[in-house]
């Protein structure tokens, strides 16, 4: 039964510290094999969800599943590994002992010189690790959380207070290990990373999934442009009703629309309207990352297309 | 149902099983104590400062004996030997902390290791630096000019070194209790106290009457009695012997208390 199991079943999380609700009634399968980024602002609840998710904290609603079991059969059979922020690791050992001692604490893990090979970091094995870098802190982490051949691996914001090298050589090491059927899921408020390395995009928001889909669904979720105008007192149900527009949003004196056709747009305002100082600028995943993670009451927008897919 | 050979199933039906021991391991447990013998102001602690008050205090009593014959700087060397061994378990126990406040417990919950074979790592950690402590305070006394009867040397020493096993429950207690990264900054000062009160600096009957009876209920008072007692020849106290069951009960069901506690919070 194990076996056909989803790697992962998060179904009705739900978390709250005091008056903040964390994780809001989360539901969420991910199939073996998938990389899947969860992407969201600091606070949308990534962290909170990552540990339920392995069992590290309870959920005060909703079960979790990894193959079918509890995360903590998933960990004592080694199932699951883990690769988690900060913390962890003791400054006093070397990279090396880090290792050894961390596969004793398994039934059958892979060689140590392999993971530290696969982690990039197989010339730091005599390093004491309070004297790596936290680039070189995270790859260790990478090397450990190898040791077990996990069938999920969970990365929680890996990169956070890296440089772009120390990014950009970690990925490349989480690349280079990429084995067919591992599923991997790692939380990150890089846009990028999510673009760069997951075949599918979880965006969540203050505890909820606000978009789930492909990188190419999501990414086409900012497909169109956006027109700003200056224009006092905007008509912003007529301009919501012009072919192709999306939302319209009210600035003080602006007006930004978002059109999948911009034409439509500047002709409306500039022959119908007294707005000035038009630009047309094309929306990148930024755009459409901040308009469906923004908290709703942050801006005065008038939604005129479907801001929740699925 | 049944369960076919499809490409998951394989990629599942890998070595897949639970450590043995809960994961405890001698491997880990040589790394434990190389990396504790690495730290040298944990080495200055445990062997050195407790060897250096020997050829401090105890050499200039040489040629004085005791009651029986026996020399009063085994009397010192075996106090110190205590001495040296609850700080080395302490600081062994409260290692803890350290790897609390720095998130190593929170990883180890990430993989098959059972919490009870990182305590039972930590007293054997703790255990072997208290038999080191011992031995090297035993090995200054001895090229000092101590000779005692080898009885004495033995039982003494497995005392001193068992009931060494006390202070690392303590250890653990504070390691658990305090949410800290070097517990041992107030401990060393705590344990001081407490070894002058068990009368491992000085005889207690040097102090005044109303000290005498309030040490006689402290936790270092009862180990300290027991290793002495082979040199003394004073048989066995049972009231010392009931002091250290009373701490080790104490220290022992207060650390597995917090132990449990921080393991189970989830």
């Amino acid at each position: 039964m194990t076996d056909t199991a989803p790697a992962v079943a998060l179904a009705g999380l739900t978390k709250t510290f005091g008056p903040v609700t964390a994780v809001d009634e989360l539901s969420l399968r991910i199939n073996p094999g998938e990389v899947v980024a969860f992407l969201g602002p600091n606070g949308a609840g990534k962290t909170t969800t990552v540990d339920m998710l392995l069992g590290l904290a309870r959920p005060d609603a909703g079960t979790v599943r990894l193959f079918g079991g509890t995360p903590a059969d998933a960990v004592r059979l080694g199932r699951v590994a883990a690769v988690m922020q900060t913390g962890g690791l003791l400054k006093d050992l070397t990279v090396a002992e880090t290792v050894r001692m961390t596969a004793h604490f398994y039934g059958h893990t892979r060689p140590a010189t392999e993971v530290l090979e696969r982690a990039g970091i197989a010339e730091l094995a005599d390093r004491p690790v309070g004297k790596c870098s936290g680039g070189q802190q995270q790859r260790l982490r990478f090397a450990l959380a190898l040791l077990p051949d996990p069938d999920l691996m969970v990365l929680d914001e890996p990169t956070t207070g890296m440089d772009v090298e120390g990014r950009r050589d970690f990925w490349q090491a989480i690349r280079a290990d990429a084995r067919s059927g591992r599923t991997v899921l790692f939380a990150t408020h890089y846009l990028d990373e999510a673009d760069a390395y997951a075949d599918r995009i979880v965006l969540l928001r203050q505890g909820r999934i606000v978009a789930d889909g492909t990188t190419a669904e999501i990414k086409n979720l900012a497909a169109g442009r956006v027109v700003r105008a200056t224009l006092p007192g905007a008509d912003q149900a007529a301009l919501a009703a012009l072919p192709g527009v999306r939302s319209v949003e009210v600035r003080g004196d602006a007006v930004l629309v978002h059109s999948e056709d911009s034409d439509v747009v500047a002709r409306h305002l500039l022959t119908r309207t007294a707005a000035r100082d038009l630009e047309i600028t094309s929306r990148n995943l930024e755009d459409a990352f901040l308009a469906l993670t923004a908290t709703a009451d942050a801006t005065a927008t008038a939604d005129a297309g479907d801001r929740s897919p699925r | 149902m049944t369960v076919t050979a499809s490409p998951t199933a394989t990629a599942t039906t890998r070595d897949r099983r639970p450590p043995a021991l809960g994961g405890f391991s001698t491997v880990v447990l040589g790394i434990e104590i190389r990396r504790v013998l690495r730290n040298r102001r944990t080495l200055l602690f445990i062997l050195v400062m407790p060897a250096v008050f020997f050829l401090l205090f105890g050499l200039p009593q040489r040629g004085q004996t005791l009651d029986n014959g026996l020399p009063v700087t085994g009397w010192i060397m075996i106090s110190l030997a205590v001495y040296a061994a609850m700080v080395a378990t302490t600081s062994a126990g409260g290692a803890v902390a350290t790897e609390r406040a720095l998130g190593w417990s929170r990883q180890l919950r990430l993989t098959p290791l059972h919490p009870a074979a990182y305590v039972a790592t930590k007293i054997a950690t703790a255990m072997v630096l208290g038999l080191l402590g011992v031995l090297v305070e035993f090995a200054v006394g001895a090229a000092a000019g101590v000779r005692l009867p080898a009885h004495v040397w033995l039982e003494s020493g497995l005392t001193a070194w068992l009931g060494s096993l006390v202070f690392a429950a303590l250890g653990l207690f504070v390691g658990y209790l305090a949410p800290a990264e070097n517990v041992m900054q107030f401990m060393g000062p705590a344990l001081a106290i407490l070894a002058m009160l068990g009368g491992l600096f000085v005889p207690l009957a040097l102090l005044p009457d109303v000290m005498q009876q309030i040490a006689k209920f402290t936790p270092v008072y009862g180990v300290g009695q027991l290793a002495r007692a082979p040199l003394t020849g004073t048989g066995v106290d049972w009231a010392a012997v009931g002091n250290v069951a009373a701490w080790a009960a104490f220290f022992g069901l207060g650390a597995a208390r917090l132990f449990r506690r921080d393991t189970t919070r989830v």
